[in-house]
Order: structure tokens, then C-alpha cells, then sequence
């Protein structure tokens, strides 16, 4: 028998501690659409995307008035279009990335996530011809997003594909000079990247997934502040069993959309990512959970600790709750998108370094942190080939995704708007990294990757 | 299918009277109902049976949404299994 207390709890958790589904991804593999000729392969990936998620935005709505569960975003990802295009007789795929704007704005989902490629061994010319059209995709689309995995624990690190992420990362800023560099924080480039991850920027629809898929990503700082503020002061085993029990609750949310989902659009279930992700809100934040387990900001000793207890208690209880937990599942961390980074980069007790540190334990990397915009090309090489080598020596996801603001510095504010959020610009290591990463070529696989 | 509905807000003379007028109306039956009153403040949980209802479950939680407007309290329907798989392994 259901009791009022529980169902005063559960509607506590999404009124006043910003429970929320954050997102139902449809995955949809694209591999069927290859062809040669430039139009037909358009049209052919806009009449399967818009045919296979006629339905999506709708039915997010209707589960979402149902449960009484804020659902925030509904999104698509798609097959590595370097992969689902590798036949396309032509220069650009610009024009592909404006057949998937349109068809996410004809279905109505905000982001559409697999402009991609998988170059962590080497490029095809499919991959090359993708990633060097990701500048102008990013300008002159809205609703895409981009990734480039470089390097896998499994095959090194493609420093050739690093040294040209740098190159690439700073013309897109400057193609969206105008819009404070947005086009940056739709673009990641992973090591390790996973393939069922239904949060974008990063997002892609996996080469080993079935036709269509239903992801689903749920997110609950407030949540877990919350739980943590009863037992303050307690030990750590308290401590990691109150996010444990949190974790568990919210996952369960998220499996239920989930199975409702994929049982109402007759898609089947894939994963449930159970992150921690956090939105510009106040007590929406990961920072602030720092602060309730005893520290002043995020950034101050401790907290890579910290963060190494709520990324793997997050874990815990979320494999619990679901059977198929998957994606990045663990804690964001990313500046621009929670109130209490942003302060604890304002008041300096946050740097890049610290960051960095940080994403040793966190579920992905450097994240929405906005540069100065006289970045050199070679220093964001030198810091994806860094956040690279994390992910690959510890078996691990990591990602970059940075933002050099084009015509401004150290200090300044920036503002992405929406849940992308706002950031002030933090400094740079400027000393130079150049030869290093002129070398080119490939850092091997680390001797532990040898396992079969 | 049951839904749970729940209705919190500054207690006033009505409130059940126009929840359960408007249920019965929609043909949703009533299969429990508990209450408190804490310092004014009207706190109600009930747990009803939406299968047969007249109208969909998204007419019934916007419409119900409605009244609570209208009447300055704030009115809830959600499908109970939010609350199973929450709390119940």
C-alpha cells in the first residue's frame, strides 16, 4: 500500500529538489541510409529520422504529465555520420548536418547528437572530410551537435587527430565569434567514448546498437544535496550510504520512463544513464554538494575525494535500480552549467588544474569551460592529449569540451543561455606545447590495454 | 489503473466536496482517501481508479490542475506507479 508519506516524498524530490528525467534519447542507426549521391543520402537519413521519431516529442509529454516528473529534453542521436556517409561523393557534409538541423526542428527535439567520428586508430577520408566540415556545421546549424573520439585504452591516443581537434575547435569558435564561440560547446572530443550515451553534446548512436534504441538520462543533484544536508556532520559511511539510497530512488524514476517509453513508441529499451548532471538552477548544482559535505568551494582540498564518493555511490545505487545502466553514468562536472562551479572559479578556488585533477574520477571530463580567445591551437591540443592520457591509462571516459571565446579574456563573463548556462573565462597554462604536439602520429596503447 | 491524487493547500470549506463531485462526474472511483490537517494547512491523498475514466489521464490531470487554481490549492494526479518503483523494490 502506497503511504502519504512516500508520496509526499517523491513530490518533495521533484518540486523543491529539481528531480528530473533529463532526457529521453532515441538512438537511430542511419548505416541503411549510405549512398553515393549527395541529395538521396539527405533524404533518405531526414525520411528515417523523422519517420522513427514522429512520436518522441509527443510521448515525452504525455509520460511526463502522467507521472507528474518534469521530462526536460527530448533528443536524437544518430550513427557517426563519418561512418554512415563513408560512401558520399562530395567535399562537405556540411549539407548533412543541415538535413539533421532540419529534421530535429521537424520533430521538435532540441539536440540531434552523431555528427561523429571514431578516429582513435586512424582516420578514413570519410573521417577527415567530417571533421574538417564541423566549423561551418556548427555555424550554420542550431540544433546538431559533434564528437570526435581520438584515442581508447584498447589502441592509443591518435595525436594527428589531437593536433587537428585543436585547429578545429578554434575555427569554430571564430566561425561563432559573434554568439560568444557557441558553436564550441556543441562539439566534444572523447577518449573512451561510449556508445550508448544519451547525453549530448557527446552523443552518437553506436555502430554495435540495434536499429533504434530508447535512452533515457536521469539527473538529481538537488536530490542528493538535499539527502546529504540530514546527515551532516556524520561519517563517510553514512555519508556514502545516503547517496547510495538517493541514487537508487531517482534511477528508478528513470527506468520507469524508460520502459514506458520504449513500451508506447514500440522502440526497444537500451540504458538508463544515471548521472548527476547539473543545470544552471540554484540547487541544481554539483558544487553545492561539495559544499554540504565540508567544503567551502568546490576546488578546495578534498574535493577530487569528494567527487571520487558521489561518482561511484551514484553507481552503486543506480546498478540497483536498473539492470541496464550504461552511457556516462556518475557525476558531471561541467563549469558553465552549475551556479556553484562558476562561483568557485569567480572567487578562485577552482582552476583548470584542479578541474583536471577532478576528471580523473568524474564521469567525463573538462567540460563547458570557456577559455580566452587568443587560445593557441597547439595549448587546446595539449589539454585534449592530457584529458586524453587520463582516459586512457585508467580505462575510463574523458572528454573536452572547451570553449575559447573569440575576442575575449581572462575574467570576462560569457552567456550560452538555456542549460548551457554562463561562464567567466578561466586562464590557461599558455607555456608552449607545440613541438609536442607537431609530432604527430600516434601514442601507443598503455601495456595494461593488452588483454584477450 | 490507479492514479494517486494529492491535494495540499490553506484549508478552506469544499475542497474534497469539489475533487470528489468532479471525479464522480468523470466516472474515476474513489479507493481511499487519507487526510491531515497541519497549522491550516490541508494535506490530502487519494487513491483512485482511473481505468474506467471518461476522459484520458493527460484531460484528467490538466483539468483537475484547473480547479485547484480555482480554488487556491494545489491539486496532483499521477499514475501510481511513480510511487511503487520509487519505494518498493
Amino acid at each position: 500500500m502506497i503511504s502519504l508519506v512516500e508520496v509526499q516524498e517523491t513530490n518533495k524530490m521533484i518540486r523543491e529538489m529539481n528531480l528530473d528525467v533529463r532526457t529521453i534519447t532515441m538512438g537511430i542507426s542511419l548505416m541503411d541510409c549510405a549512398h553515393t549521391d549527395l541529395s538521396v543520402f539527405n533524404q533518405k537519413i531526414y525520411d528515417k529520422i523523422t519517420k522513427s521519431a514522429e512520436k518522441l516529442v509527443k510521448t515525452g509529454e504525455d509520460l511526463e504529465k502522467q507521472f507528474g516528473v518534469p521530462i526536460v529534453n527530448k533528443r536524437i542521436s544518430v550513427t557517426p555520420i563519418s561512418i554512415a556517409a563513408g560512401s558520399l561523393n562530395t567535399d562537405s557534409y556540411v549539407p548533412v548536418a543541415e538535413t539533421l538541423d532540419k529534421a530535429a526542428k521537424e520533430v521538435g527535439v532540441n539536440f540531434i547528437g552523431g555528427f561523429s567520428a571514431l578516429v582513435q586508430k586512424g582516420c578514413t577520408t570519410g573521417d577527415r572530410k567530417l571533421i574538417e566540415s564541423i566549423p561551418e556545421a556548427l555555424a550554420v546549424t542550431e540544433r546538431v551537435c559533434s564528437s570526435v573520439n581520438v584515442g581508447s585504452s584498447r589502441s592509443g591516443i591518435n595525436m594527428d587527430a589531437v593536433k587537428l581537434m585543436g585547429d578545429i575547435i578554434r575555427q569554430t569558435a571564430e566561425r561563432t565569434a559573434d554568439r560568444d564561440s557557441i558553436g564550441c560547446a556543441k562539439l566534444v572530443v572523447f577518449c573512451n567514448a561510449v556508445e550508448d550515451n544519451p547525453f549530448m553534446a557527446g552523443a552518437f548512436h553506436g555502430v554495435g546498437e540495434r536499429e533504434c534504441v530508447i535512452n533515457v538520462g536521469v539527473s538529481g543533484p538537488g536530490v542528493v544535496k538535499r539527502a546529504l544536508e540530514e546527515v551532516k556532520g556524520r561519517d563517510f559511511e553514512t555519508l556514502c550510504e545516503t547517496i547510495k539510497r538517493t541514487a537508487f530512488k531517482v534511477t528508478r524514476v528513470g527506468q520507469l520512463v524508460a520502459q514506458e517509453a520504449s513500451k508506447r513508441l514500440g522502440v526497444p529499451f537500451g540504458i538508463i544513464d544515471l548521472s548527476l548532471a547539473p543545470t544552471p538552477l540554484i540547487g541544481d548544482s554539483i558544487a553545492e554538494i561539495f559544499q554540504v559535505m565540508g567544503l567551502e568551494e568546490a576546488g578546495a582540498p578534498g574535493t577530487t575525494a569528494a567527487l571520487a564518493i558521489l561518482n561511484d555511490n551514484v553507481k552503486k545505487g543506480g546498478v540497483m535500480a536498473s539492470s541496464y545502466v550504461g552511457g556516462l553514468s556518475g557525476a558531471f562536472i561541467p563549469v558553465s552549467e552549475d551556479h556553484g562551479m562558476i562561483q568557485a572559479v569567480q572567487r578562485g578556488a577552482l582552476t583548470l588544474e584542479k578541474l583536471e585533477a577532478m576528471t580523473c574520477v568524474c564521469s567525463v571530463g573538462l567540460d563547458m569551460i570557456a577559455i580566452p580567445g587568443d587560445t593557441s591551437k597547439e595549448t587546446i591540443s595539449g589539454i585534449i592529449a592530457d584529458e586524453a592520457a587520463i582516459g586512457m591509462v585508467n580505462n575510463k571516459t574523458t572528454a573536452v569540451r572547451l570553449i575559447p571565446v573569440i575576442g575575449k579574456g581572462v575574467g570576462e563573463m560569457v552567456e550560452f543561455g538555456g542549460l548551457l548556462g554562463y561562464a567567466p573565462i578561466m586562464p590557461v597554462n599558455s607555456f608552449n606545447c607545440a613541438d609536442f604536439i607537431d609530432r604527430g602520429g600516434r601514442i601507443p596503447a598503455p601495456i595494461h590495454s593488452f588483454k584477450n | 489503473m490507479k492514479g494517486i491524487i494529492t491535494v495540499l493547500g490553506k484549508d478552506k470549506v469544499g475542497i474534497i466536496a469539489k475533487v470528489c463531485t468532479y471525479l464522480a462526474e468523470r466516472n474515476v472511483n474513489i479507493l481511499d482517501i487519507s487526510q491531515t490537517i497541519v497549522q491550516d494547512y490541508f494535506n490530502m491523498m487519494m487513491i483512485v481508479d482511473i481505468s474506467q475514466a471518461a476522459k484520458s489521464t493527460e484531460v484528467l490531470v490538466e483539468e483537475l490542475q484547473h480547479i485547484g487554481e480555482e480554488i487556491g490549492v494545489e491539486i496532483k494526479l499521477q499514475h501510481e506507479d511513480i510511487f511503487n518503483i520509487m519505494h518498493r523494490i
